[in-house]
Order: structure tokens, then C-alpha cells, then sequence
């Protein structure tokens, strides 16, 4: 910094940054504060904040009240697969547009990232009917599938743009020390691309994890992840905000940890490299 | 072993041709080195050698055989890239055991190739860190350490002082010479710097726009450029090249006179003209004389003690002898 | 670095993942305009026949089609307006000096990580609520009536619930743009005698450019085809239909195929014009 910044001024900065961030929070925050109170303490008024006998009654009533076990793996299986399955795809897919570019390369990439703004709802009788034919309605695997393929242009992206910044003379170097292509993904590419892949993966779990319309729409009891659990909770009926914030909490944080660890990427992942 | 001989080769990146036809024979155990401007095709030429690119047509023969189709592991060749391409997540023994791995060589011969690079290349102490904790010209060593131990028939090299800063760059030059004497291996070396030519090779290619301008011994080059294009790429500061009546009264269209050859004098002299700039190196002193011959500045280098400065009127004289002339096309006649 | 051999190990690379978006492209798609040229109603007879462009005309002319574009636009263009202005007041403020700059960062980013259907479900039980929400209280404290947020105030309330979801993804985007700013050249403008307003609106704004561009083309893909947030909240109701909604009520709730395939080939196009303006700025990026 060429500057000295008057004490006073990074005072007010601070001050206004924390404040703004924590109105930003708060809805998090008072979810989770609320999650740890009785029902009553949670519509109390006026309202407590932080004054209340702090209870776990609500997530042990969750998890009594519907099976937030099979939810939960059920959201990990379908973000998880969706992922893993969409990264085996997309890596060499990847290699290839980054490294032996062509003249198509460009066309593809765009044409791939157009197939990501398919409306969902336009094509949602088609899947549907689909599903029904192969009898994978209500299954994970279905939403394994169609995750993966909804994701999968922005996995290849991120790739790509991680990929684009590996020097191609190290590849080249590995050829000429006598790699073949598959020792030179292997030895060379894949380790230097770990951080990106991992940030990748992270994004894309994410992504996978938050996904509500597909996910709303294909199941029913027995594929039913996190997004339909919560879900449950908008029929009206009766006061539960104590209950309903146990499962918000149960359902939002192990995906909030994550993406805070993401969020360096998240800027490049979805912006398809457009804004660095 | 390591004579590699181009037949007729040629490349084309589509419509575009970077290099037309061209043979050339690089001898076993020789220093070779392209240089160029930017964009003259050298670099696409190491890399058809070392089977990074397709040729588009024509043959390259390794010792004898024909090597166009051999992928470029199977060629017995070593490349030292501009970037040096080390593998940031290996360490240094790591970066130059790669290739020997891949080869298969035994775990004893590959410790012991490595002990023996590491000592000559002074990497001894740094076998166990990585390429990021190096400086510039350590990681240099690696590149070549990495292409020593594969013991090639040939060793190519990419612009490899490019990146490094000026002093180091002089001492890694000694180095590659070096190093040349004692293995005695072929080495091919691109560079756009015709100082690194000029000091390292046995044998100069000059390249432009992917036609060989000139092929010769570096003092070939300097005292008899085949043209006008390489007597002002080869020699610093560049030759003076005067058209007009000066050039017509010597015999030629153009005539081409080095900075280092000319009498002067501060009394008489068969051109006068006035001092521009006056660069002091010490040892020598360059000046940029304004107003002679129709060759505007013309570069003159005088003996470092000489005091002369700015706006000095001197005096030269061509030393008739070491004049270059030149015919209509730029051909060098004799 | 390319050989014969390289290209053709490429192009079987490639391969995989080309065929799989060809197919997930081309197959639904197929079927959409298949089904919007026919009268289909799977609980009322099924496969009606053909209806030429019947489906279409219907589904332009029903009374819900304009009010549930004017609702699209106005979540959109309202989501946009406070996304993207908080969203570069925020970023300026995060790139000055201050303590605990990541820290802000990780609040700010946090709700762009929260499932869709459980922010849906938060602001609209415990913040907008007439009785116990947040908001009622807070009303009440400066003793005004408390807002029927979901039922009269439907739309502003799922814009508040999208705008905070998507506030963070602006925030960081334009953040990350200004960081990349040359230092030198706002110390150039200042040299030159421009006060920090006019540095502001001469190299801030125009560098942030390209920025707020991709920001709002992004969200406006996503904004099209919001759904849980209308889903879990209004259901629809109180003029909340979008078009997307419309489309999966025609389709899951009326079951009426070929009505839902014609107003799901409307929302393709409409997400293609959006998408044409974003390919271009991207695949400008990918020359650079």
C-alpha cells in the first residue's frame, strides 16, 4: 500500500463491513440460536435472543419425527455420486480442450455451457416420462444421473480454466522424459490439478447438494433428499419454528462449512472464468 | 551418437506455412544454434526435431534413421524448456529421477546418475526441496540435471537463459559451454539473443520468417554475412548499412560497415559528422554520430578512453578492407 | 503441443462427455416439441392427437400466461436491481482497509450456501410471519400494523428471500473484479486531479463492467427458473406465478402435457435469448 489509511477511517470501515455482515448472517444465526430454544421461547415476544435455556429437545424431535438419517445419506449419495461421476467424465474431457486445443475446442465449450441454461421446467414431463419408462422414479440413482448432467458443464469449465493454467511445457517436459499419455495424467497433470479438482468437487457438491427443483419434483418417500425433508416442514401445521430451525440447522450446516471453504473458487467455478 | 538431418522439412499450422522446405544437418557432438527474431520459426523447428509437432512434410533421420513417426519419448532426445517445466510437486531428486523412471533404469543406476548430475550441476544440497523454493538459476540446473541423466543422444534447448537475469545469464552460458566440452553430446539451442550465438556455437543457424538466412561458424557469420538481413542481426551494436551515393562510390547498392572498423579522428577524416549521443561502456565508447553518409546514426565504437561528447563534431574513415557490399536483393558480393 | 496422436487421444477424451449433453440436450428436447404439437393429457384419455400449433396459441391467450410474465420479470428485474446495486456498494466497502476482512467475507458469502428451500422456509415462518415472524415484532415495536408479507405483500417478499440469497454471489463477483483493479491506475487519476467521485465513475464503474455484466446474465438464468422459493412460500398463490411455475403447474398439477411442453419451448427460448448475450462475453474471455 503506497497510502497510510487514517486510523479513524479503517475504524468506521470495520465498523460498517461487521455490521452489514451480520445483518447479512442473521437469518443463519437467529436459526440456529432458535433451534436450541423451547417452541414457546422461540415465538416468544418480544423476542429472545440469547436469554433462553438452551435445549437439544428439537433435534432429538426431528430426528424422531422423520427419518433425517435417510434423508441426510440420501443427499449426500446424490450430491456426492453426482459429483464424482460428473469429475471421471469431465477430467479428460477437460485435458483435452486445455491442452490439445482445436478449432472446435471454443464452439464446444460454449455449446456446453448453453445445455446448462436448458430451463429445467421446459424439459420436466420428458425426464419424467423418462424416468417412469426406466422405472428409476423415486431413485437415487436417477438424480444421480440428472445432476451430474446438469452440473456437468460447469465441472468441465472449472476443469478447463484450472487445467488452461498448467504450463503445457511441463506436459510436454513429461512426453519428452518418456511419460505416455496416461503416465503423464497420471504422474504429472493430476497432482498439479489436485487443488483445483478438490475445489471442483467442493463447488459442484454444493451446487448438487442445494438443488431443489429436480430433486422436489422426482422423488417421494424413497430417494427424498435434505431439499424435500425441509420441505415437509412448509405444510402449516401448527407452531414449530423451534423444530423447523433444528432441521434447517441439520440441513444447512454441514453444506455452509463447505462452502465457506469454496468460496475462492466459487467466483471463477460460476462465472465460467468470465470475472478472475 | 547424435547426427539428426531434416529432409525437406516443412510445417503449416492450416493455410499458414511457418516453415517451407529446408534441409539442414546437424553433425554429431555439435553445438548448433538457431536464433532469430520472434516468430522466425526456430522454436517450431526444435520442436519438430524433438516430435512435439507433427512435420507437415519432408523427414527427420536420428543417427542414420528415420525418426519422422517416432513419438518424441523414443527419441533419445533432451529438451530444456524456457520455463524450465519442472514438476512443482515432485522434489528436485524427484524431478530429475522422472524420466530415468519412466525408462525403467534400475533404482542403484538411477541414485547414482542423480548423485553424479547433482555434483556437477552444485544441486547436492537442494535434492530434497522443491522447484518453488529455488532460485531462477537453481531450477535451471534441475532442467538440465533432469535432461543430463537420461543420457541423450542430443540435448535441445529452448530459449532456456531467457528467464533468468542478465549477470546469471552470463554464467549459466559458461556452464552450457562447459558442460558441451565434457559430454560432447549434440546440442541444439534456440535463442533470440545472437550474443548467446555468437559465444556458445559451433555452428550458427540463422532463421527468418522459417527460411535459413545463413548456416555457418559464428566467425563466418561475422565477417562474411551471406546478406543484409544477417550483417544486421549478427554483431552488437549492429552493423551500419549506408545506400545512396556514399554506398554507389564503394562499388556497391549498399554497403554495410561494422562499428568497430572505422578510423577516427577529432581533425580529418573522409566523413565528418556530429556526436548524438555518446554511451560510455569503460571499456569502450559507442557513438551516435548524426549527419554522415546518408546513414542516420551511424554507430561508431572507439576506444573506451577517448574523450569525446554531445554535439563534438569527429571524424571517421571506413577501413576499406573490412567493408561489406551488398547488390540490389540485399546478396552479399564479394 | 500437437501431434497426430495427441489429437485423436483428445478427441476420444472428449468424447464421453460431449455424447452425454448431446443426449440430455436432444432427447428431452425432442420430446417437448414432440408433446407441444399434441393434445396429452395422461389422466384425462392420454394421447389425444395432433393439434398442430394449438398448444401454443392456448397457452399465450389463457389469462395466466401475461400475468405470470409480468411476475417473472418483475422477480427478475426487482432481484437484479438490489443485487447488483448492494452488491457493488458492498463490494467497494469490503475492498477497503479493515479488521477482519475475511471474516466479513465468510458473513456476507453464507447464503448463497443455504438450501433454497430451507431460506424459503425461514424468512417466510420466522421473519415474515404476521403473528411471530421477526418483521411483526419490529413492526409492532414502532407501532405499526404488521405486513401480511406472503399474502400482500407476495411478491416483494420472494423478492426480499431471492434478493439475500443472491446478494453474496454479486457481492463476491464484483468484490473479486475490484481487487483486480490496477492500484496505479486510480494513483494515475489521482495524480492527474480526479477526486474519488470521478475516479469512481471513470475507472471503478467501467472496469466493474464486464462484471455486472456476467452477474446479471448468470442471475438472470438462475432467476428464470426460480422454483422453491414460490414452491415452499406462496405455492403459486397471490400473484406469485412465474413462468416457470405456470409451466409446472400446467404440467404436474393439470397434467395437461402439451399445454406445459408449448410454455416450456416458450421458456427455452426465452433462457436462449439471455444465454446468446452471455456466450458472447464469455467466449470473448476465452480469446483473452
Amino acid at each position: 500500500m503506497a497510502r497510510a489509511v487514517t486510523r479513524q477511517r479503517k475504524i468506521v470501515n470495520t465498523a460498517l463491513a461487521w455490521g452489514i455482515g451480520f445483518l447479512i448472517f442473521f437469518p443463519i444465526l437467529w436459526t440456529i440460536l432458535t433451534s436450541f430454544k423451547t417452541e414457546a421461547q422461540a415465538i416468544a415476544d418480544p423476542p429472545i435472543f440469547l436469554g433462553f435455556n438452551w435445549t437439544l429437545a428439537n433435534y432429538e424431535a426431528v430426528l424422531e419425527r422423520s427419518n433425517y438419517g435417510r434423508f441426510l445419506w440420501n443427499s449426500i449419495i446424490i450430491a456426492g455420486g453426482s459429483t464424482v461421476l460428473g469429475i471421471l467424465i469431465a477430467v479428460p474431457a477437460a485435458w483435452s480442450m486445455a491442452f490439445v486445443p482445436g478449432k472446435r475446442t471454443k464452439d464446444i465449450l460454449l455449446w456446453m455451457l448453453s445445455t446448462k441454461m436448458l430451463p429445467a421446467v421446459g424439459v420436466l414431463y420428458p425426464i419424467y416420462l423418462l424416468c417412469i419408462q426406466f422405472g428409476v422414479l423415486d431413485s437415487k440413482i436417477a438424480l444421480v444421473i440428472i445432476l451430474m448432467l446438469i452440473n456437468l458443464p460447469i465441472i468441465v469449465w472449472m476443469l478447463y480454466t484450472y487445467f488452461r493454467e498448467i504450463p503445457g511445457e511441463i506436459l510436454e517436459a513429461a512426453r519428452m522424459d518418456g511419460a505416455s499419455l496416461r503416465e503423464e495424467v497420471l504422474y504429472v497433470l493430476t497432482p498439479m490439478a489436485i487443488p483445483g479438482i478438490a475445489s471442483t468437487l467442493l463447488l459442484n457438491f454444493i451446487l448438487a447438494w442445494n438443488e431443489a427443483f429436480w430433486t422436489l419434483n422426482l422423488t417421494a418417500a424413497k430417494a427424498a433428499p435434505l431439499t424435500a425433508f425441509i420441505a415437509s416442514y412448509s405444510s402449516p401445521e401448527g407452531l414449530f419454528y423451534a423444530k423447523l430451525s433444528a432441521a434447517s440447522t441439520m440441513a444447512i450446516a454441514p453444506i455452509l462449512i463447505l462452502g465457506w471453504f469454496s468460496q475462492k473458487q466459487l467466483v471463477s467455478g460460476l462465472t465460467f472464468g468470465a470475472v478472475k | 551418437m547424435g547426427q539428426i538431418k531434416l529432409n525437406q522439412v516443412s510445417k503449416s499450422f492450416g493455410d499458414v506455412e511457418v516453415i517451407p522446405p529446408l534441409d539442414l544437418t546437424i553433425e554429431d557432438g555439435e553445438f548448433t544454434v538457431f536464433v532469430g527474431p520472434s516468430g522466425c520459426g526456430k522454436s517450431t523447428l526444435l520442436r519438430l526435431i524433438a516430435g512435439l509437432e507433427d512435420i507437415t512434410s519432408g523427414h527427420i533421420d536420428i543417427d542414420g534413421t528415420d525418426a519422422t513417426h517416432v513419438p518424441p519419448a523414443k527419441r533419445g532426445l533432451a529438451m530444456v524448456f524456457q520455463s524450465y517445466a519442472l514438476y512443482p510437486h515432485m522434489s528436485v531428486r524427484k524431478n530429475i529421477a522422472f524420466p530415468m523412471k519412466m525408462a525403467g533404469v534400475p533404482a542403484e543406476e538411477q541414485q547414482r546418475r542423480i548423485e553424479a548430475a547433482a555434483k556437477a550441476l552444485n544441486l547436492t544440497d537442494y535434492l530434497d526441496r522443491r522447484p518453488g523454493q529455488l532460485s531462477g538459476g537453481q531450477r535451471q540446473r534441475v532442467a538440465i540435471g533432469r535432461a543430463i541423466v537420461r543420457e541423450p543422444s542430443a540435448f535441445l534447448f529452448d530459449e532456456p537463459l531467457s528467464n533468468l537475469d542478465a549477470a546469471l545469464r552470463v554464467g549459466m552460458r559458461l556452464e552450457i559451454s562447459e558442460l558441451h566440452k565434457r559430454l560432447a553430446t549434440t546440442m541444439i539451442y534456440v535463442t533470440h539473443d545472437q550474443v548467446e550465438a555468437m559465444t556458445m556455437a559451433d555452428k550458427i543457424v540463422v532463421l527468418r520468417a522459417g527460411y535459413i538466412e545463413q548456416v555457418g561458424t559464428p566467425l563466418e557469420l561475422y565477417y562474411k554475412p551471406r546478406n543484409e538481413f544477417v550483417a544486421g542481426f549478427i554483431g552488437s551494436p549492429k552493423m551500419n548499412l549506408i545506400k545512396g551515393p556514399e554506398a554507389e562510390a564503394r562499388g556497391a547498392p549498399t554497403i554495410g560497415i561494422r562499428p568497430e572498423h572505422f578510423d577516427v579522428s577529432t581533425t580529418e577524416g573522409a566523413w565528418e559528422g556530429t556526436i548524438g549521443v555518446a554511451e560510455h561502456l569503460g571499456s569502450d565508447t559507442f557513438l551516435h554520430i548524426h549527419g554522415v553518409a546518408g546513414c542516420d546514426p551511424m554507430t561508431v565504437r572507439v576506444d573506451g578512453e577517448l574523450s569525446v561528447k554531445h554535439g563534438d563534431r569527429i571524424f571517421l574513415t571506413p577501413q576499406a578492407d573490412k567493408l561489406h557490399r551488398f547488390d540490389a536483393q540485399g546478396l552479399r558480393v564479394e | 503441443m500437437a501431434t497426430q496422436h495427441s489429437r485423436s487421444a483428445a478427441r476420444l477424451m472428449m468424447a464421453p462427455a460431449v455424447v452425454l449433453l448431446l443426449g440430455w440436450m436432444l432427447i428431452p428436447l425432442t420430446m417437448t416439441l414432440y408433446f407441444s404439437f399434441k393434445k396429452y393429457l395422461p389422466m384425462r384419455g392420454g394421447d389425444l392427437g395432433w393439434v398442430g400449433f394449438d398448444n401454443y396459441v392456448r397457452f399465450v391467450t389463457s389469462s395466466a400466461f401475461w400475468p405470470s410474465v409480468m411476475t417473472t420479470l418483475i422477480i427478475v428485474g426487482g432481484v437484479l436491481a438490489i443485487t447488483v446495486g448492494l452488491g457493488i456498494l458492498l463490494a467497494i466497502l469490503l475492498n477497503q482497509p479493515m479488521w477482519g476482512q475475511g471474516f466479513v467475507r465468510i458473513l456476507v458469502i453464507a447464503p448463497f450456501f443455504v438450501m433454497p428451500t430451507v431460506s424459503a422456509l425461514v424468512w417466510k415462518n420466522m421473519f415474515m410471519d404476521p403473528n411471530y415472524g421477526l418483521f411483526a415484532h419490529l413492526w409492532e415495536f414502532f407501532g405499526a400494523t404488521p405486513v401480511q408479507w406472503m399474502s400482500q405483500a407476495s411478491l416483494s417478499s420472494i423478492v426480499i428471500i431471492v434478493s439475500w440469497q443472491w446478494l453474496p454471489f454479486a457481492t463476491l463477483i464484483l468484490l473479486t473484479a475490484i481487487q483486480s483493479l490496477d492500484r496505479e491506475q486510480l494513483d494515475a487519476a489521482e495524480m492527474d486531479g480526479a477526486p474519488a467521485t470521478k475516479r469512481f465513475a471513470y475507472i471503478t464503474l467501467p472496469h466493474l463492467g464486464r462484471a455486472i455484466t456476467v452477474v446479471i446474465l448468470i442471475q438472470t438464468i438462475f432467476l428464470l427458473s426460480i422454483f422453491a422459493e414460490i414452491f415452499v412460500t406462496t405455492g403459486g398463490a397471490f400473484g406469485t406465478k412465474t413462468l416457470t411455475y405456470l409451466i409446472f403447474q400446467r404440467v404436474l398439477e393439470s397434467q395437461n402435457i402439451g399445454l406445459g411442453s408449448a410454455g416450456g419451448v416458450y421458456a427455452i427460448i426465452l433462457a436462449n435469448i439471455v444465454a446468446i448475450f452471455l456466450m458472447r462475453i464469455v467466449g470473448k474471455n476465452l480469446d483473452a
